[in-house]
């Protein structure tokens, strides 16, 4: 049996802000953001490891926050769906999930959103089989899967026309 | 920038997507009031018997544990069955959680946890021990089938097979004949968003329940009935819904026990379930159909015998309209069916997304295909050759029908024409390809809808009725409606959905509210716009008029703006100007949409239906067997279409439930202890990415005046009908082997 009373500090910095609370270390990373820290924008849709619903950015890095006890991983860097808007600017892939309707529900959205900006960092992103096969850790039911590929190809663009732009 | 009224049938983004990409949407279990406890179920591990003893002495001692709520101290809810029951009236006692001792389902809640924090109530709930009295019980779906049965009260949306001819002779003299068993698996919902609720005790002693729900009225009628509140102590807020697909269509025992541990502690309660509890209520029936076809040698169909049996729970009676779809559909003097139910020792099963359809429809068109081969025609040549242009069941002419017009369209943009008959005639290295096509069809219903409009000051329009958006659009196309019947910009809309104070709306499902709440709408709009101008002109303040130059005879509402019909730009008032001319803060009406004018007469003179045609091409691993969807095309006939891009999305979502359905989807029973076992992701394979290919969808042009009264026919369900036959039709397309029981994996 694990002491659900006994604490342990946690320090983070979340969307860039430092964050200091004392949880009980069976607290997933997932749960302190959802119960404790009121970002909900980060979903829980299985609490196992298998449907990405829950995809946060630890240090640049996509990851399950539901696989990761928060106290674990001190210091890290997290960021949120929340994180992602800048100055109320929204992040491209966010606005080109809006653009190619990649999302019905809206529920799988923030952790398919946040595995496809990874994904971009990743470089997985050569041909649509290589992106589905790198994005079949997060699923949808509501079968958005055409157009979240249609997103992640619409950022693709962008960002090879910006590039083109620079060099010219 | 210049705003411009986004009119029906323009593919507008979705007005609730900015706050769903940045997070900001809030689902059931993520408002988070002050003093909240987390409650846990405990399930059973039994099928059926009672609980002889709950030992919680260890539970209560986790610290944090509020309460340990059973049957035994449970506070009062209401005594009579009837209590229970709620909008979706399927027959039976319905199931009332906490009641008594007595277990009738694995999965059962037999106690909840209450706590302050989500990690004590999960860890108290796991030292919950409770000793059961064990009875035997019967999970096996085959076995249940000798005590199939016709419940003698039936649900109210039922359609009865209608015999026609004499199908049995007709049969035996059939030349060409082909019979089969045909099986589809038990399918969960599994919507991404678990369900939960969040009750909030206000200061007054109401509740206010966030509920993961397609129907906030019904699930306020469910809990003010059953937990034996007054009305207005109760009021249910559902204004994003993670996905529900006919799981949120009853209200469900997470709901009820959150509201009864509000009741019990005077505390705001959240209850979420597991992924693993998901798999402890509703799910889309265990069905077997026994299908006999007999034509004349030119595919002429002469005999259509279709018998089906799903399953139930032991305590209500759910019912499908399981075998009605072909006789329908086709054309064939002679057609009988049967249909009923068998009883199992499980929950309940329930609609899910085109409940009986997605079924019938698929394993009936899996049947076709055998028979079209029996007559060695081409299947879409065989489709046409049989079709139908009216409700050949009920000999009922049709609202509309353009399926021919979907099965060319679709046809001709698959390619469907260079297809080689044969099967297993065209490869790819390792990999067999085939061909394969089915037809769809759905009900296009429509429900009385209320909604309010509301001018307010500063010129913005708002729009309330109690509809779910659950991933539907129905923000979006019932802002396009009152931009267009209003005659005013989208970004001036404001809509509010999901909470049961707002007007009448029935619960979202069966892809009847675009058409239902559409209407209700754009009534609305048009009237509150009347109202306007009758208020402008009886104000007594024609000079306001005069003033801008305008008169009340030729002045339109347009873009936002009141307007001389020809006049220039400068010669006009803003909305909110007129609506201090007319010296109040606010106009507001509220209107109902019943069928049409001419529609109640014509609902019962005519049939309804949404059609599709779909088109498919498989790759099949031949040493594997593992199949790959590489191509599909979806042809709509569903009325007006009043936004094509989330209309899309709905049918392509459908078709990818579809794939798993064809594929991959099967909840696995295990009998000795009467549980769906794969309880999980990992184990339930819902279609990933990879399992999709690019979908083409397109609606076909089909006027209806009479459907409905904007002429929409609703595209929700009908993705998921033909879509899954399509796949196994081209598997056998592929390979030459014939599989009739749904999914086809590589093992069987
Ligand atoms: S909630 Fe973390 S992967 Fe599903
Ligand atoms: S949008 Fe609903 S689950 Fe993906």
């Amino acid at each position: 049996m694990t002491d659900v009373s006994v604490t342990s500090p946690c320090r983070l910095r979340i969307n860039g802000e430092p964050c200091t609370i004392d949880i009980p270390p069976s607290v997933t990373l997932l749960d302190l953001l959802r119960e404790r820290l009121d970002l909900t924008g980060t979903k829980k849709g299985c609490d196992h490891g298998q449907c990405g619903a829950c995809t946060v950015l630890v240090n640049g890095k996509r990851v399950k926050s539901c696989l990761i006890l928060a106290v674990s991983i001190p210091d890290a860097e997290v960021t949120t769906i929340e994180g992602l808007s800048r100055d109320g600017q929204m992040h491209p892939m966010q606005q080109a999930f809006l653009d190619q309707d990649a999302f019905q529900c809206g529920y799988c959205t923030p952790g398919q959103i946040m595995s496809a900006v990874a994904l971009m960092e990743e470089g997985h992103v050569h041909t649509r089989e290589e992106i589905r096969e790198f994005m079949s850790g997060n699923l949808c039911r509501c079968g958005a899967y055409n157009g979240i590929l249609d997103a992640i190809e619409q950022v693709i663009a962008q960002q090879q026309q910006d590039r083109a732009g620079e060099a010219a | 920038m210049t705003l411009h009224s986004a009119k029906i049938g323009q593919p507008v983004s979705r007005i609730d997507g900015l706050a769903k990409v940045t997070g900001q949407a809030r689902y059931a279990a993520e408002p988070h009031p002050a003093g909240m406890l987390y409650g846990f179920i405990v399930n059973s591990p039994i099928a059926r018997g009672r609980i002889e003893t709950i030992r919680d002495e260890a539970a209560r001692a986790v610290p944090g544990v509020v309460e340990i709520m059973t049957h035994l101290n449970r506070p009062h809810s209401a005594l009579f069955e009837k209590s229970y029951m709620d909008g979706l009236g399927v027959p039976g006692s319905p199931y009332r959680p906490l009641h008594d001792a007595e277990i009738s389902f694995n999965g059962q809640p037999v106690a909840v946890v209450l706590a302050e924090t989500f990690e004590a109530a999960r860890e108290a709930a796991m030292l919950l021990e409770v000793d059961y009295e064990r009875w035997p019980h019967n999970a096996d779906f085959e076995a249940s089938l000798h005590q199939k049965y016709m419940p003698s009260k039936t649900r109210s949306n039922y359609v009865p097979p209608k015999s026609r001819g004499n199908a049995a002779e007709a049969y035996a003299l059939s030349p060409i004949k082909i019979e089969g068993r045909y099986h589809l698996a038990p399918e969960h919902h599994n919507p991404m968003e678990m369900h939960a609720t969040t009750v909030i005790a206000e200061d007054d002693g109401t509740f206010t329940v966030w509920d993961k729900t397609q129907g906030p009225q019904a699930v306020q009628a469910y809990l003010t009935s059953a937990l034996s509140l007054s009305k207005d102590q109760v009021r249910v807020r559902n204004p994003y819904v993670g996905g529900a697909f006919g799981s949120g269509l009853r209200a469900q025992h997470n709901v009820f026990l959150a509201a009864l541990g509000a009741k019990m502690l005077k505390r705001s309660v959240r209850i979420t379930l597991t992924r693993q509890q998901m798999f402890t209520h509703v799910f889309r029936p265990e069905a077997v159909m026994n299908i006999a076809l007999g034509a004349q040698p030119d595919g002429t169909l002469q005999s259509m015998i279709v018998d089906g049996v799903t399953d139930t729970s032991r305590f209500e009676h759910n019912m499908e309209n399981l075998v009605i779809w072909g006789l329908i559909n086709y054309k064939c003097p002679n057609a009988t069916a049967d249909y009923k139910v068998a009883p199992r020792d499980t929950y309940t099963s329930s609609d899910m997304r085109a409940p009986g359809a997605a079924t019938g429809v698929n394993l009936f068109e899996m049947a076709v295909d055998e028979m079209a081969y029996a007559c060695n025609m081409d299947p879409l040549a065989f489709r046409l050759h049989n079709y139908s242009d009216i409700d050949a069941m009920h000999d009922m002419p049709l609202t509309s029908k353009a399926l021919k017009e979907a099965m060319h369209e679709g046809a001709e943009r698959f390619g469907w024409y260079n297809r080689p008959i044969a099967p297993k005639s065209m490869r790819d290295g390792k990999e067999l390809i085939g061909w394969g096509m089915a037809t769809g069809i759905w009900d296009a219903m429509f429900s009385p809808t209320s909604a309010r409009a509301t001018l307010i000051a500063d010129g913005r329009l708002h729009i309330a009725t109690a509809a779910s958006d659950i991933g539907t659009g129905t923000y979006t196309i019932l802002a396009q409606t009152a931009s267009e019947a209003f005659g005013i910009p989208i970004e001036m809309i404001d809509i509010e959905l999901g909470d049961s104070t707002l007007p009448e709306c029935p619960t979202e499902g069966g892809s009847w509210t675009a058409a239902s709440a559409g209407a209700a709408v754009w009534l609305a709009c048009q009237s509150l716009r009347e109202k306007l101008f009758k208020t402008l002109g009886k104000s007594g303040n024609i000079s306001a008029w005069l003033t801008a130059g305008l008169s009340n005879n030729t002045t339109v509402l347009q873009d936002g703006f009141l307007q001389d019909k020809d006049a220039d730009e400068n010669l006009r008032l803003s909305l909110s100007e007129a609506l201090s001319l007319t010296g109040q803060d606010r106009l507001e009406v509220e209107e109902t949409a019943k069928p049409g004018l001419r529609g109640t007469i014509s609902q019962m003179r005519k049939a309804r239906f949404t059609h599709s045609a779909v088109f498919c091409e498989v790759r099949v691993d031949e040493e594997l067997g593992i199949v790959r969807v590489t191509r599909l095309v979806n042809a709509v006939a569903a009325g007006r279409i009043m936004n094509p891009k989330t209309a899309a999305s709905q049918v392509r979502g459908a078709m990818v439930m579809a794939t798993g359905m064809a594929l991959h989807e099967e909840s696995l029973m295990d009998e000795r202890v009467g549980r769906f076992m794969n309880h999980n992701f990992a184990e339930y394979h819902i279609p990933a990415h990879a399992d999709i290919p690019d979908m083409d969808v397109l609606f076909v042009e089909e006027k209806d005046r009479e459907v409905s009264p904007l002429g929409v026919k609703g595209v929700g369900e009908i993705g998921m009908c033909g879509t899954a036959a399509a796949i196994a039709n081209a598997i056998f397309h592929a390979t030459g082997q014939r599989h009739r029981s749904l999914p086809i994996t590589p093992g069987n």
